[in-house]
């Protein structure tokens, strides 16, 4: 019986709990914890003059009231800045609760704690804030040209400043290069902004234990260990007396990444100072307002290039619209210049950024982060520089692309972490190849003019991005084979519906040679893995994945080593087959691993049959060594990290037709095709799951998502009836092709997953309508309104 | 003042179960926190995102949209009565076979809606499965492989009828 399970489209471990309603998302914890609720900001921008507090007191239930006043020593200061960064100049984080000042609508300003939270929000009604209103900042180049500034000490409201340049081979600048190039373009595009939008919103459940002055705290976060260390910083606990448990968590996408939210230090330390339990679980307005959004930017582009299209020199300027606060930094502009390049050899490269606030709630990163802006730019470039020549598009980017034999390729750029942008792997013209195929490029043509015969308006867009996956610094994994020959694996990062439970179960039985029937998997359990960084840029099967791989070939190798002393056998002739160490080709010479994990614990007291058989009297053991032979540990079990040296690079294609109709501009995705190359893949199936969310997710960004502020801050379609989440009716079918190519640089040879499906879609959507309506499409997301605009402008 | 309670009974996946509810109080409250049902989900509190979809005396509703006073003396199905016993039902057992959930937060909206879907009309064409979880959102799978799930349902169930 085979136990190679690596690769196979195995059905989820996590399935039956979920389907039969026995899942346990925040909320369904703590049935009798006290329940928080905020009063939060209806101005985008003021100052507080008083908050009366008076005629919420009578509320049957009220438990406590707490203003920014109330907030002890390291609670009263700002949220930490997670990530720094020398450009960042000007990075600014929020209070937990709103001091004297509130820069955009949702702001949390007050918490009430009551019995429920109907009654916690009765308070919150009666509780009066006096405002004094202030200008508020919105839009990014109304805010980079205002006087008005969203925090004082930021002047021109700008945050922060990068530029990253890559001379041309002969050490000319790219604007240098520009201007003597054959042929030049200069045009803007624009992105507007979205958000990740898990069903789940976010959510804290603190549990105080006073006798033993620990705290246990639940979050629905993408981090549960880093949200352990804030927690324990924040209230000033030792770390080893605090927990932080990531129960399942329903969706994610890069919002719950974020940490600590206000509620994620509030909560905690109210249920200590009250001593008892409280739970704040997110309502979806207050998801839409006080959580985070991403996308939004502007973007001024000039590229010169040659008669076959290949660009010898691309100057961006971007401005990057990052809210009212920057709690992680830079990373999505960050992303967004330095994955711009995609699959292509640019002649050289200049890329500015400039992160501006606003009064609007904070940026931070949504699935793709800044790489769908990146994408978007790129793209249209290249479809640019091919309605400019009279060329086909896939031949202008087939004449830019790096070649297969390139690799490693620096980009001559430093990414997210920090690291060089190196390339590991790839095959950019066999994915192109692929996609072609795949969607019917070559003969599309013949369909298009079919089609307009009959009055249709059809167009094909193409889009092509390299995603850099798995960065570091580090994940670990712990893998235990008790005597009942189970095999418990953790590790510190968190999932939100990725299938992690199946997926490292399938490495770890795979490497261990166990059915996988008797792998459980843990993940986001400080109690059980305390070492970790978090569950963002498709980083999980990446990290994690390595380092559960890694800690199960020392768990194999011990395994081995104990076998042959008790087979008497040398550990190079063993091999491992469904829980069973045996001599190869001698299936009769065996020992279970469950006995194999009995002999690794020599014991004193015999409480099972099993356990008798790992004591001193049992024999098997020489006199002539102590029992824990030096150098080794009691048990059978293992731990590992893997740390990259880089991240590893994944890379995909997309292609769609669309229809657009002549006379309501209304744009239906008829077919939409995906090349997806991610390395190796563990298990297909759910690769191709999350390929299918993103694209749908990318639908929502290219044609129905995004945020309406008006002129006064206010977010008008807060809402699930005013913001179009797509449904299955406007989602198309996706046809997937996989392309494999290894990365070099990890042991199982993969490359991250999680957010390739929508980082081109808006770059694809975009080429497509132009294509079918001769229009050029700079802006997304493009509703038939829009369109409809376009058609009367042009 | 404390609010007034009401007594209510709901007869909840073939339980009678009784419940002291303020007159605001939602079914999904209710469902959730007064009977400990936890498998129904709450998205938006407003009607839109499905996932608190239960079938009240059989037919899909929004149990956010749904104060439990005026469902007294109804019957409920939620999705920990879809179940025999040990054995998913057709749909669960679909939607596992085709990776028809992610992170599982809508995932009882879904299974409600087709439950009652199939039920009503147990050989659905492409359309009538596309129009039937339109009303249900999903933010992880794409759709596809829910709709491809609603088709097995079908196929198991009348394979087993």
């Amino acid at each position: 019986m085979t136990t190679r399970l690596f690769g196979e489209p195995v059905q989820r471990r996590e399935d039956p709990r979920l389907l039969t309603g026995r899942g346990r998302y925040l909320d369904d914890l703590g049935p009798d914890a006290l329940a928080a609720a905020f009063v939060r900001s209806p101005h985008a921008h003021a100052l507080i003059r008083d908050i009366d507090v008076s005629a919420a007191l009578d509320v049957d239930g009220l438990v406590a009231i707490y203003t920014w006043e109330d907030l002890p020593d390291r609670l009263a200061e700002p949220l930490p800045l997670l990530i720094p960064h020398p450009a960042l100049t000007h990075g600014r984080t929020a209070h937990p609760l709103a001091r004297e000042r509130v820069r955009h609508v949702g702001e949390p300003v007050v918490m009430v704690v009551a019995r429920d939270r109907y009654l916690a929000e009765d308070a919150c009604a009666l509780i009066r804030v006096d405002y004094e209103l202030l200008k508020p900042v919105v839009g990014v180049e109304e805010a980079a040209q205002s006087a008005q500034p969203v925090h004082d000490d930021v002047p021109g409201n700008v945050g922060a400043h990068l530029v990253q340049e890559v001379p041309s081979a002969d050490g000319r600048g790219a604007r240098e290069v520009i201007e003597g190039a054959p042929h030049t373009l200069a045009f803007r595009l624009d992105v507007e902004r979205s958000a990740s939008m898990p069903l789940e919103g976010r959510g804290v459940y603190a549990r105080w234990d006073a006798d033993d002055a620990s705290l246990r705290v639940y979050s629905s976060t993408q981090t549960s260990t880093s949200v352990r260390m804030a927690v324990a910083a924040k209230l000033g606990l030792p770390l080893p007396k605090v927990e932080v448990i990531a129960p399942d968590v329903g969706g994610g996408f890069g919002v719950k990444i974020v940490h600590p939210w206000p509620e994620e230090v509030l909560v905690p330390w109210a249920a200590m100072l009250l001593g008892r339990e409280v739970k704040w679980a997110e309502d979806r307005r207050e998801h839409f307002v006080s959580s985070a959004h991403e996308r939004a930017q502007v973007q001024f582009v000039r590229v010169g290039f040659d008669d076959e299209g290949r660009v010898l020199g691309l100057e961006v300027n971007i401005l990057h619209d990052h809210g009212a606060y920057t709690p992680y930094g830079i990373i999505v502009p960050i992303i967004t210049s330095t994955q711009l390049p995609g699959p292509y050899r640019l002649g050289s490269y200049r890329v500015e950024f400039s992160s501006i606030y606003t009064n609007t709630v904070q940026v931070t990163p949504y699935r793709g982060a800044g790489r769908p802006q990146a994408v978007f730019c790129m793209e249209r470039t290249m479809d640019r520089i091919a309605a400019h020549l009279g060329l086909d598009r896939t031949a202008v980017r087939a004449a830019n692309f790096i070649q297969p034999g390139e690799f490693p390729y620096d980009q001559g750029l430093i990414f997210q972490d920090g690291r060089p942008l190196i390339y590991d792997s790839g095959d950019y013209p066999e994915s192109l190849r692929m996609l072609k195929e795949l969607i019917g490029w070559d003969s599309f043509p013949g369909l298009k003019a079919e089609a307009a015969r009959e009055g249709r308006r059809l167009g094909i867009g193409i889009g092509c991005y390299v995603e850099g996956t798995g960065v570091g610094p580090y994940e670990g994994g712990h893998v235990q084979v008790t005597s009942d020959g189970r095999v418990h694996v953790s590790t510190g990062l968190t999932s939100q519906g990725q299938g992690h439970e199946t997926a490292f179960a399938q490495i770890a039985a795979t490497e261990l040679g166990v059915p996988l029937d008797r792998v459980s998997v843990v993940t986001g359990d400080t109690r059980r893995f305390g070492y970790a960084v978090g569950t963002f840029a498709s980083r999980a099967a990446v990290m994690s994945g390595n380092a559960i791989a890694l800690a199960c070939r020392k768990v194999r190798e011990k395994a081995l080593r104990i076998a042959a002393d008790a087979l008497e056998a040398d550990p190079r002739d063993l091999e491992i087959t469904d829980g069973v160490v045996h001599v190869t080709g001698t299936p009769a010479a065996a020992v279970p691993l469950a006995t194999v994990a009995v002999l690794a614990n020599p014991l004193r007291y015999a409480f099972d049959a099993e356990a008798a058989r790992a004591t001193q009297f049992a024999g098997a053991s020489s006199f002539d060594r102590p029992p824990v032979q030096e150098g080794q540990e009691p048990g059978l079990e293992g731990r590992d990290y893997y740390s990259p040296i880089r991240s590893t690079f994944a890379s995909g294609m997309h292609a769609a037709i669309v229809e657009t109709d002549p006379l309501t501009a209304e744009i239906r995705i008829l077919r939409y095709a995906v090349v997806h190359d991610c390395g190796n893949l563990i298990n297909p199936m759910i690769v191709e799951g999350q390929i299918h969310g993103g694209v749908a997710q990318g639908v929502g960004g290219a044609l129905y998502e995004r945020m309406v502020y008006d002129g006064h801050g206010q977010l008008l379609n807060a809402s699930f009836m005013d913001f179009l989440m797509p449904y299955a009716t406007e989602v198309p079918h996706v046809e997937t092709a996989h392309l494999q190519t290894p990365s070099p640089l990890n042991p199982l040879g993969i490359k991250g997953a999680g957010e390739a499906g929508v980082i081109p879609v808006s770059a694809v959507i975009a080429a497509a309508v132009e294509d079918a309506e001769g229009i050029p499409i700079d802006r997304m997301p493009i509703s038939p309104s829009d369109l409809f605009g376009l058609r009367g402008a042009s | 003042m404390p609010e007034q309670a009401h007594e209510i009974t709901l007869v909840v996946n073939g339980t009678v179960r009784r419940a002291e509810v303020p007159g605001r109080r939602l079914l999904s409250d209710c469902l959730r926190h007064d009977l400990g049902l936890t498998g129904t989900h709450v998205g938006c509190e407003h009607g839109v995102c499905g996932c608190c979809t239960v079938l009240l005396d059989g037919e899909p509703v929004r149990s956010c949209l749904t104060f439990a006073v005026t469902v007294d003396g109804r019957e409920i199905t939620t999705v920990e009565g879809l179940a025999d016993g040990d054995r998913m039902s057709p749909v669960q057992r679909a939607f596992a076979e085709c990776h028809g959930l992610q992170c599982g937060f809508c995932t009882p909206g879904f299974l409600c809606t087709v439950t009652a879907l199939l039920r009503e009309n147990p050989a659905p064409t492409e359309e009538e499965v596309l129009e039937g979880v339109s009303g249900n959102l999903c933010r992880c799978t794409g759709y596809q492989n829910i709709l491809k799930a609603v088709h097995r349902a079908a196929e198991i169930m009348a394979e087993e009828s």
